[in-house]
């Protein structure tokens, strides 16, 4: 906010005259080594894919034209890919929600004034700091195993524990706990959407009268609602791509049940080397995740609450 | 009344802090455990089996210690890092400062890169790499970060030196200083605090960056840290003790670095996305 209002304030009356208008050649020779690398490595490799996704390529030999048949397949006669994605959609449906709560709990519980919060937050963020390494997920696959200490616990009071990540039923739901337990940027993005709420809103509700509770919903959670929203995004994108925990946790088993749709895209291309199929995926991964995003979108202008400019909330 | 309820707030906080770290201090403990008192939920073993770490720093069944798999990914790291910070300051520069066409076009495609899922790309991308013959080798894994380090660091690079007072580039335009000459003289030095933010998440994000490892890398001797960790699930019957504590060992720069910016670290974070 702070930053815009010094923009608006010297641009137009100090310096717009003073340019002689537009730097081209030097504009884009400063954004040149991210104009590259978007060519090269991001928009060639979209429209290759969907190139290939209509082939039939194993690295091997060249791509071989076969039309609609990936797509065809994917669609009609692929249980992995019916597998992989309805993994994923219960993967992001159970566990997105209940991190973006318990985040919004904990940046509250942050948000306090107390002596001594830099170390809490410290403490609280640390295992989100480490919770996508590898070493982490070695680490759950210990604890969670048969002999892992959760079943030790439960041994006390008396319950009988069974292999949390080698059953079925109850393998994704420890894929899910992690996810959880990862919750550190999350939270400091509602931390600091949290410090941007001016007091006095809040001190003129409480000359109303207002309770705490709906101080919360009338006031915190109505200003938050553009982070909240923002936060949804970037976490059904990044639940998306979920590979690392599936692949070293449970390899995607037992019986497919942590089949994550990015290690079933990274099966089929580097495992089977079936490269054409393997952008067929892809394709409808951009599209599927295209659709959800575009959704959101358009129901965020029924939720998300801005403020008519940004100007009138100091 | 107000030191009550303020020491039930600490009290609150000690114990939701305890059940977050919870699980790091068993690992610890675990790390030193031998295999009969693995599945023991004692956070401390009776009796502290360190050799766990020296057999898992030795790796014995491969040529190479963990000596190697470090000097490895550091050295990969050292290039990331440098990739990542000049570039990023450079284009982000470009965004931010200077006027050309088609400038707003460019920078919301840079925005939508973001949420692209990197699955999309990765086929093409390996195939690209494939044909230059340059997998299994390290530049799959550097390139990248020379092209601008990444759409969240320039954003927020750029979000920073917007920031800064234009009087000091026009101060500076007046004495006669270029566009560049205002870069490297002005808004360089200026945005340092930030590009050690940027540093370090490129640090510790590509440390974890296990997908593009698993594609790229495939021999041992090229290995990083993540890549032989895994190699105690997949090759050899799992030992444990020394498989944790390799993997604590693996967490130590990123828990360093972590706990001597831990403000750059905020910042970065609330940076880049309360202003998404």
């Amino acid at each position: 906010m702070e930053t815009d209002k010094n923009e608006k304030n010297t641009l137009p009356i100090k310096h717009k005259r003073s340019k002689n208008g537009m730097n081209n050649l030097a504009g884009y020779i400063f954004i040149s080594p991210w104009l590259i690398g978007f060519l090269l490595l991001t928009l060639w490799p979209i429209l290759q894919s969907f190139y290939l996704s209509f082939t039939d390529y194993s690295l091997l030999s060249d791509p071989e034209w076969s039309g609609l048949d990936n797509y065809k397949k994917i669609f009609t006669r692929d249980d992995d890919f019916t597998a992989s994605l309805s993994v994923t959609f219960i993967f992001v449906l159970v566990s997105l929600p209940l991190k973006l709560i318990f985040s919004l709990l904990v940046a509250l519980m942050l948000n306090q004034k107390l002596k001594g919060m830099n170390f809490y937050r410290t403490v609280i963020y640390f295992p989100s700091l480490i919770g996508g390494s590898i070493a982490v997920s070695l680490l759950w696959r210990n604890i969670f195993g048969v002999d892992g200490y959760v079943n030790e616990m439960l041994s006390w009071f008396g319950i009988q524990g069974i292999g949390w990540v080698s059953n079925p039923d109850t393998a994704l739901g420890s894929l899910v706990l992690l996810n959880i337990w990862q919750f550190g940027s999350t939270m400091v993005i509602f931390l600091a959407g949290l410090k941007q709420i001016p007091s006095e809103l809040y001190e003129s509700a409480s000359v109303d009268g207002a309770a705490k509770v709906r101080k919360f919903f009338h006031i915190t959670l109505p200003m938050l609602s553009p982070v909240m929203f923002f936060n949804l995004i970037l976490g059904i994108i990044g639940s998306f791509q979920m590979f690392t925990a599936a692949l070293i946790i449970t390899k995607g088993g037992p019986m497919h049940s942590t089949y994550m749709y990015a290690l079933f895209l990274y099966e089929k291309a580097f495992k089977h080397f079936q490269m054409g199929y393997a952008s067929a995926l892809a394709w409808v991964l951009l599209v599927i995740v295209a659709i959800i995003t575009a959704l959101n979108f358009f129901v965020s202008r029924y939720w998300v609450f801005y403020e008519s400019d940004g100007k009138g909330d100091r | 009344m107000n030191q009550l309820k303020n020491k039930r707030k600490h009290f609150v906080l000690i114990l939701f802090s305890v059940f977050m770290i919870y699980p790091v201090f068993w690992w610890l403990g675990a790390s030193l455990k031998s295999i009969e008192e693995m599945k023991s939920p004692s956070l401390w073993p009776t009796e502290p089996i360190w050799d766990n770490y020296i057999q898992g720093w030795l790796f014995s069944p491969s040529e190479h210690t963990f000596a190697h798999f470090f000097s490895n990914t550091l050295l990969m790291e050292l290039w990331n890092v440098a990739g990542g910070v000049i570039t990023a300051a450079i284009v982000a520069y470009g965004f931010a400062r200077l006027n050309f066409k088609l400038k707003g076009l460019w920078f919301s495609i840079l925005l939508m890169t973001m949420m692209l899922p990197t699955q999309v790309t990765i086929v093409p991308q390996y195939i690209l790499f494939n044909k230059l013959d340059l997998v299994n080798s390290y530049v799959p894994l550097i390139l990248p970060h020379f092209f601008g380090g990444g759409a969240f660091f320039i954003f927020l690079l750029v979000q920073f030196i917007r920031g800064i007072p234009r009087d000091l580039d026009e101060a500076a335009k007046i004495d006669g200083a270029s566009v560049y000459g205002i870069f490297l003289r002005i808004i360089f030095p200026l945005i340092k605090p930030s590009l050690v933010t940027v540093a370090i998440f490129t640090f510790i994000w590509s440390w974890d960056d296990f997908f593009a490892q698993v594609l790229y890398l495939t021999s041992v001797d090229k290995f990083t840290v993540g890549l032989a960790l895994r190699m105690y699930i997949d090759q050899f019957e799992i030992q444990w003790g020394p498989m944790l504590a390799m993997a604590m060992v693996s967490i130590i720069p990123s828990a360093i670095i972590f706990f001597l910016a831990q403000k750059h670290f905020v910042e970065g974070i609330a940076t880049t996305g309360i202003k998404g």
